[in-house]
């Protein structure tokens, strides 16, 4: 059964971290390039002002744009609490598995390209059609990325395949396709640039640039919330050293204090390669995904043939 | 199925109530389900009609597999004679022949599932195409329409040409024209022989169910059909021919050899991607979903695939579970697939044209159909918790199974590239689906008569709403199918592999609990949200576009949501454009642009033009045979006499 506590454990503490990691990303970016970026607690403020405020909505839109902010926000808790953070075993772990995340991040992301496509305006169109064709390439990675590491167990359930991680050549050639895969989901350069509203340039901002007000304040919330589930992903797979294997309180606290360490290492790395790196034409991006799956088979194939066991 | 074949008699018998063969056909429907649902686990039923002719004897079973194919046939048919009920009246597909070639159709398709000898099953496979050759014809005025009927016949006809070749060669090395006579002497077979006809079985089927490249006719024939005929065409009528390969390579002809699996992964994969990737690229909602017929098709061959590559190794349990995967995936897609062209039918009533790029805005004069065809969207492109998420996902564990039984780096470069093709047409469907709804229900009208369209009436609604909760059923309670699934796969597979084995270490996924606590998440945060920083106004107004006033034309246009990816996959694809500009005074100011888009077609150049083409010379050829004298042909039909008796001696 899903142990309650833990969970309510688990999502407040990703609800409350999710806004602070991007703040940390956007610090360690500011930093790079020799600038005072804004304060660890900025993308919190803004979330709170935008909860706060009333929402301006298109004439045009139907149920499905306004349906569409709660029911992402929903899924990616969903998604949050499916993924293993402080302890080995994830609190949602009964009712899906690792696909099961996968599976929420395209309802979210479904969900939010109709919306897009509610409001009549072009930039919604134009936000989806570019999202949705990084998404299909994406997947492909994604899933090859998971499915090197759950060969060898012939499962994927989290809990079997974090307790199993190492750092042998199929799990190294894993990590670099799924970083990869995560850069181009939580819309990083080179794959998408955050910080544009350049209508040449933008892809998730186009999605949701109609919203305002309190639904805007949602998906933002979410979109944190779904940059730092794949985080923990990543360090559930690749990084597992100190996460709790059972619920008492002192493994409970350091598998928190690990977690929280190590994901702000890996958001630190993608600050880096953001800062480092040119945002790519939106047609060179295919080139970078198509490598990451390539890198995907090719650790499906060292997993499976090199033999973890 | 004697209300069905009373239906035809029906429609014939009354051509003043167009409605009365399908009130018969949901009867039939109804019962045939039924019957359906008790045998999926119960012993083989047998029944034995009779001899036509001393080798002709018609010989139905029913068994678990039949029952399960049986079960999606009837179900849907049911659900589309609700539907038909309102879509069909005096002006709309009244005829009489309408109704009784349907109810034939409905027949002959639970016949090709129930046949049990080679007799039984080409009578009805050839009764199943022809009656639904009759519906594709019916707007027989327009050339595109008789073009398509006649690629659909010829296709057909060489399909089937196939199999009886694959029959007859059973028949020679076995003695016997029933499937029992088959069954039992099927390990004893030369490699030759057996190679030989599931080669032969695999293009005949293959052809029917339209795996690319052998998809021509599909695309084409199943959107001309009346809707309710294109449901029942593309929900049911291609997984008879699944059903039939099953039956060969799972049953008759097992156990086979790990090769005939991965032939069928093969062609499963090429299928899926490319069959999302050709529907993506159609602006023509039902021919869309006629290409994405063949990418679902890809994705049951997917499983198929597994299992036959799992059951030749002798896994047992992993079988049954890739078995359960494509089962349930099939009986899913009859769901969503029926549902997506009810309401692709119920949108041409209303507003006169299928073309998505004329269409816009439809969920406000169309609630309901909107509503429906949201859930089937939904569905097809695999989203969680809904039918088509729960069947990709018990495929991917299937292909789990199938890459973590062996150290072979070929094999498992093989099997992951199944992998990425299946993960990457989760991803196309996805925008093939947002588009697919979002253009034509969602923005505005983009031409007038989709401003003033209504909602479809009760009957047609109730017929959608009918599929559209079945695909949140089977969505949320998948054991309700795979159970039986993996019983029937325990029927299939030699005696006792499968026991103690069920329990595969698969991973979890339990749809009813992902979706409470999706909801219960969504519901919490609102809440929390509200309780913390109150409630807030909403202020409607125009959309921001740049200062000017937003015309529809400015939305953005089924194409180019499609073009990004046109763009990616444009080796594959090969699109070729042609764009004419008249100017005022040139360079800046343009009078009038003239464009024009479309994909080349691959296919038939590179594949079928130089088959066709070398037909058409063999058959000048042949022609020299035939003087019109009637003598000449006499003394043919008495040189093949003698040359057969001489030969049989």
């Amino acid at each position: 059964m899903v142990n309650l506590g833990l969970l309510a454990l688990q999502l407040a503490l990703m609800v409350a971290c999710a806004p602070l990691v991007q703040g940390a990303i956007k610090a360690s970016k500011a930093g790079w390039q020799n600038r005072r970026g804004p304060g660890l607690a900025q993308a919190w403020w803004d979330i709170a002002k935008w909860l706060g405020r009333e929402s301006v909505v298109s004439q045009h839109a139907s149920w499905v744009y306004r349906w569409a902010p709660p029911l992402y926000l929903g899924a990616m808790l969903a998604a949050a609490g499916l993924v293993p953070t402080l302890a080995v075993a994830p609190p949602l772990a009964p009712l899906g598995d690792a696909l099961t995340v996968v599976g929420l991040f395209a309802l979210a992301r479904f969900a939010l390209a109709l919306a897009a496509l509610d409001t009549a305006s072009n930039f919604g169109g134009m936000g989806t059609a570019r999202e949705l064709m990084f998404a299909a390439l994406v997947e492909p990675a994604l899933l090859l990325g998971l499915f090197a590491v759950a060969v060898p167990f012939g499962t994927t359930d989290f809990a079997t395949l974090t307790a199993g991680a190492s750092l042998d050549v199929a799990h190294l050639l894993a990590a670099g396709c799924l970083f990869i895969a995560a850069i181009a989901e939580t819309g990083r350069i080179p794959v998408d640039n955050p910080d544009t509203h350049l209508e040449l340039t933008m892809a998730h901002e186009g999605m949701i640039l109609e919203y305002s007000g309190r639904p805007l304040g949602m998906l933002f919330l979410g979109a944190h919330l779904r940059q730092l589930t794949l985080l923990s992903l990543l360090v559930a797979l690749f990084l597992p050293a100190g996460a709790a294997a059972d619920s008492s309180p002192a493994s409970l606290a350091l598998g928190v204090a690990a977690w929280l360490v190590k994901v702000t290492l890996v958001g630190l790395l993608m600050g880096l390669v953001e800062s480092n790196y040119a945002k790519r034409r939106i047609f060179k991006a295919p080139e970078l995904l198509g490598t990451a799956g390539v890198l995907g088979l090719l650790a499906v194939v060292a997993g499976a043939a090199g033999g973890v066991h | 199925m004697a209300l069905l074949l009373a239906g035809v008699l029906a429609a014939l018998a009354l051509p003043r109530l167009p409605q009365a063969p399908y009130l018969l056909t949901l009867g039939g429907g109804l019962a045939l389900a039924g019957a359906a649902g008790w045998s999926l686990t119960a012993a083989p039923v047998r029944l034995d009609l009779g001899a036509v002719a001393p080798f002709a004897r018609l010989l139905l079973r029913l068994d678990g597999l039949a029952a399960f194919f049986l079960l999606g046939i009837a179900g849907l048919t049911a659900a589309v004679s609700v539907y038909a009920l309102g879509y069909v009246d005096r002006r709309h597909y009244g005829e009489p022949v309408v109704g009784a070639a349907f109810c034939a159709f409905v027949a002959a398709m639970a016949g090709v599932v129930l046949a049990d000898g080679v007799f039984s099953f080409l009578l009805c496979w050839e009764l199943m195409s022809l009656a639904s050759f009759l519906l594709v014809m019916h707007d027989h005025q327009q050339a595109a329409v008789r073009r398509a009927g006649f690629i659909y016949i010829a296709m057909t006809h060489a399909g089937a040409a196939f199999l009886v070749a694959a029959f007859l060669l059973l028949a020679a090395a076995t003695g016997s024209l029933t499937f029992d006579g088959f069954r039992s002497p099927a390990p004893g077979l030369d490699d030759l022989t057996r190679n030989g006809a599931f080669l032969l079985f695999l293009v005949g089927f293959a052809a029917k169910a339209g795996a690319i490249p052998l998809h021509v006719w599909l695309p084409r024939a199943h959107p001309v059909a009346p809707s309710h005929v294109s449901a029942l065409m593309s929900g049911v009528m291609v997984k008879t021919a699944l059903y039939a390969l099953l039956r060969v390579a799972a049953d008759l002809l097992a156990p086979g050899p790990e090769g005939w699996g991965w032939l069928v992964l093969a062609m499963g994969a090429v299928s899926a991607v490319l069959g999302v990737l050709y529907a993506l690229m159609e602006r023509d909602l039902k021919r869309m979903l006629a290409y994405s017929t063949v990418e679902n098709v890809g994705i049951v061959l997917l499983g198929i695939g597994g299992y036959l590559v799992l059951a030749a190794r002798g896994m047992g349990g992993p079988a049954g579970l890739a078995l359960a995967a494509a089962l349930f995936h099939a009986l899913n897609h009859t769901a969503f697939k029926g549902l997506l062209f009810l309401g692709a039918g119920a949108v041409q009533r209303a507003a006169g044209t299928r073309d998505m790029e004329r269409l816009g805005g439809l969920i406000r004069t169309m609630p309901w159909t909107a509503g429906c065809f949201l859930v089937g969207a939904a569905a097809i492109a695999a989203i969680p918790p809904l039918n088509g998420f729960a069947s990709e996902w018990l495929t991917m564990q299937a292909l789990l199974q199938v890459l973590a039984g062996t150290e072979n780096p070929v094999v498992l470069a093989l099997g992951a590239a199944a992998v990425g093709a299946l993960a990457l047409t989760g991803g196309l469907a996805a925008l093939c689906f947002v588009r697919a709804f979002g253009v034509p229900f969602l923005g505005v009208p983009r031409s007038p008569e989709a401003a003033h369209t209504t909602e479809a009436p009760l009957a047609m609604r109730t017929g959608m709403g009918l599929l559209a909760a079945a695909c949140l059923l089977l969505g949320l309670q998948p054991e309700v199918v795979t159970r039986p699934a993996r019983q029937v796969a325990a029927t299939l597979l030699p005696q006792g592999s499968l026991a103690g084995a069920v329990t595969v270490p698969a991973g979890v996924y339990v749809p009813l609990g992902v979706a409470v606590a999706l909801g219960l998440l969504a519901v919490l945060a609102a809440a929390t949200v509200r309780l913390l920083w109150g409630a807030v106004g909403e202020r409607v107004t125009a959309p921001w576009v740049c200062g000017v006033v937003l015309e529809p034309r400015m939305q953005y246009s089924g194409a180019a949501l499609a073009k990004p990816i046109r763009l990616v996959f444009q080796r594959l694809l090969s699109p070729e454009r042609l764009a004419e500009r008249r100017y005022h005074q040139a360079p800046y100011f343009v009078a009038e642009i003239h464009y024009e888009g479309r994909l080349r077609a691959v296919y038939e150049s590179a594949l079928y033009r130089p088959v066709v083409a070398l037909l058409v010379r063999a058959s000048v050829q042949v022609r020299q045979l035939q003087s019109g004298s009637l003598r000449l042909y006499l003394a043919y039909i008495f040189a093949t006499l003698v040359v057969v008796l001489v030969a049989t001696r």
